[in-house]
């Protein structure tokens, strides 16, 4: 029972990552349309602009705050040199091109960072907890916490403030929210710096609770996460969110105690096939 | 020919079969397919198993081999009906992902070791290889390329392209998406699983990793270069791509990423590819180019 719980526990940490990751790639796809795979790539960025400030300064508050910066501007300027200019064409062709943008950035950081794994030795400011018996690690909980926040603070935004109100309006339709005065353009800018910044988080969690950094750690969440936002619903940040936690623990569990002959990155595959072909709108969708 | 040059050669005409094939599906019937490395690979493995396990010869085997890939590619290019274009992006890289992991552990497929020991190519009672291999699989080549022109000519492509360009219009016409979807699948993945027996047989040994989706972006990658839908862009895209990382060779750490640095800008600035509508190699060449987009 305590194993299970702390599988559990490890299962939901797990999901919040994903959860963060999503996040980002559904906003994106609400506003846009497009497969935003070069999201992973934003992420490593984060790690390693993290693991280089938290070096260059000690402080993970820097680290946090700068990551999310640079973040921001490779997010935007993604969209503004790759995405915007080629919306006129087929939806594969930005897709083809943000894969070629995350294989660049992940060689690119192969080259100027070298390939291999980098530790991130900080320690976030959370102590460890004992629930029952059972330890919740000062990591995890930095994990539960942080990734509630950013999730609070969202939820916020889209619900409770014009700007949420205007990103809402522009992804249901773009034209009939630029005759309302709303300038679509600067709310997809807007909405990539905020999915950017919370994939800095992602990326300086991951880095710390792992203590890795490494040039291709975006390759598995790249498409993971695409598998993701389709069985939460393409562009439902709620049902993004639902359904990477359920995979976080889908996978902790399943791996732990089936033995599932297939390795756990494929789960989120067939989870997303069995869920297109039961509701192929997602499980939160709305059919269009 | 030096066996570098025959092997690289042999390699492309190889890759070029497998995007002949990627073509029918998203050039001419406007379907992205993120997965191609998978049927491939179905290909490749069914090869092997035959000739390994039953004994077949490369001959005896190939019918089988089509109707396998072609067959698990009309089941698998079901979802492509019922699912949009952004779904199929994401189903077909999923699809990639499961294949890849069910080669690699499940004992059957030879596991994470692989199946080695497949036999070489006998022609007239000659074992092909080096350049007789290549001429072999030129012909194959040649052979695809007939069939996608042969396509381009034919009703089933014009109904293709005109599901690529408005769906729900030529379903006005009397077109039927579904059929002309389910029959681009199979007659793609059929050339990527020709492909993948000649991979096998020139091999010799196969495993997992030789399948896996990174193979399916640089078969995407190849055919967007080249041009999609044209005749002669896939076998030009794969011809570049296969030889730019030789030419980078001496370039040794920076070759992958200008290799995807040159992905990015051709996207970006000629998302048509070298031979698509509009670019500027097809403005020159047009004369030459009869045959291929209409």
């Amino acid at each position: 029972m305590q194993l299970f719980l702390e599988q559990l526990l490890n299962g939901i940490a797990m999901g919040s990552i994903y959860a963060l990751v999503t996040l980002g790639l559904a906003l994106v796809y609400g506003v846009m349309r497009i497969l935003h795979v070069a999201h992973a790539a934003v992420y490593t960025i984060g790690a390693y602009a993290g693991l280089y400030l938290f070096g260059a300064t000690g402080s993970l508050a820097v680290a946090f705050l700068g990551s999310m910066a640079i973040c921001a501007a490779v997010g935007v300027i993604i969209e503004r040199f790759l995405y915007f200019p080629l919306l006129k064409y087929p939806p594969f062709v930005p897709l083809i091109g943000s894969i070629a943008v995350l294989l660049s950035i992940e060689e690119a950081a192969r080259l100027v960072a070298g390939p291999y794994i980098l530790t991130f030795p900080a320690k976030l400011p959370f102590p460890d907890v004992y629930v029952g018996g059972i330890q919740i690690s000062s990591g995890l909980l930095a994990i539960y916490v942080i990734t509630a926040a950013v999730l609070l603070v969202l939820w916020y935004i889209t619900t409770r403030t014009e700007l949420g109100l205007a990103m809402r309006a522009a992804s249901q339709d773009a034209v009939i929210a630029g005759t309302m005065g709303i300038n679509s353009h600067a709310i997809i800018t807007i909405t990539f710096v905020i999915g950017s910044a919370t994939a800095a988080i992602a990326g300086i969690l991951v880095g710390i609770y792992y203590n890795q950094v490494y040039p291709t750690m975006g390759t598995v969440p790249a498409y993971k996460t695409l598998a993701l936002i389709v069985v939460g619903g393409l562009g439902s940040v709620p049902g993004a969110v639902i359904a990477s936690l359920a995979l976080g623990m889908a996978e902790t569990l399943l791996i732990g105690y089936a033995n599932i002959p297939l390795p756990r990155d494929a789960l989120a595959f067939i989870a997303m096939i069995g869920v297109l072909m039961w509701r192929s709108e997602g499980l939160l969708g709305s059919s269009r | 020919m030096s066996a570098y040059v025959t092997t690289i050669a042999t390699m492309i005409t190889i890759q070029a079969i497998a995007v002949c094939g990627l073509n029918v599906i998203v050039g001419y019937a406007g379907q992205i397919s993120l997965g191609h490395a998978a049927f491939f690979g179905i290909g490749a493995y069914a090869a092997a198993l035959l000739a390994t396990k039953a004994g077949l010869s490369f001959w005896m085997g190939l019918p089988l081999v089509i109707c396998i890939s072609g067959l698990i590619g009309l089941l698998l290019g079901l979802p492509s009906i019922r699912v949009r274009e952004d779904f199929l992006a994401i189903t077909t890289i999923g699809i990639n992902f499961i294949v890849e992991a069910l080669f690699r552990y499940v004992p059957f497929f030879g596991g994470a070791l692989g199946i080695g020991g497949i036999p070489r190519i006998v022609l007239f009672g000659i074992r092909m290889k080096g350049e007789a291999f290549l001429l072999l699989s030129a012909g194959f080549l040649a052979i695809c390329m007939m069939l996608s022109w042969w396509l381009t000519r034919s009703w089933a492509s014009l109904a293709c392209y005109a599901i690529r360009e408005d769906e729900s219009a030529a379903s006005t016409l009397g077109i039927s998406p579904v059929r002309f979807k389910l029959f681009a699948f199979v007659i793609g993945t059929a050339m990527a699983g020709l492909a993948g027996s000649l991979y096998a047989h020139y091999m010799q040994f196969i495993s997992a990793g030789d399948f896996s989706f990174p193979v399916s972006v640089g078969f995407l990658s190849m055919l967007v270069l080249g041009g999609m839908g044209t005749l002669w862009g896939p076998l030009i895209g794969t011809i570049i791509l296969g030889i730019l990382p030789e030419a980078f060779r001496s370039l040794v750490d920076y070759r992958i990423f200008l290799y995807t640095l040159l992905l990015l800008l051709m996207i970006r600035f000629q998302p048509g590819g070298l031979l698509g509508e509009g670019s500027a190699a097809r403005r020159v060449l047009a004369p030459l180019l009869r045959g291929g987009r209409r």
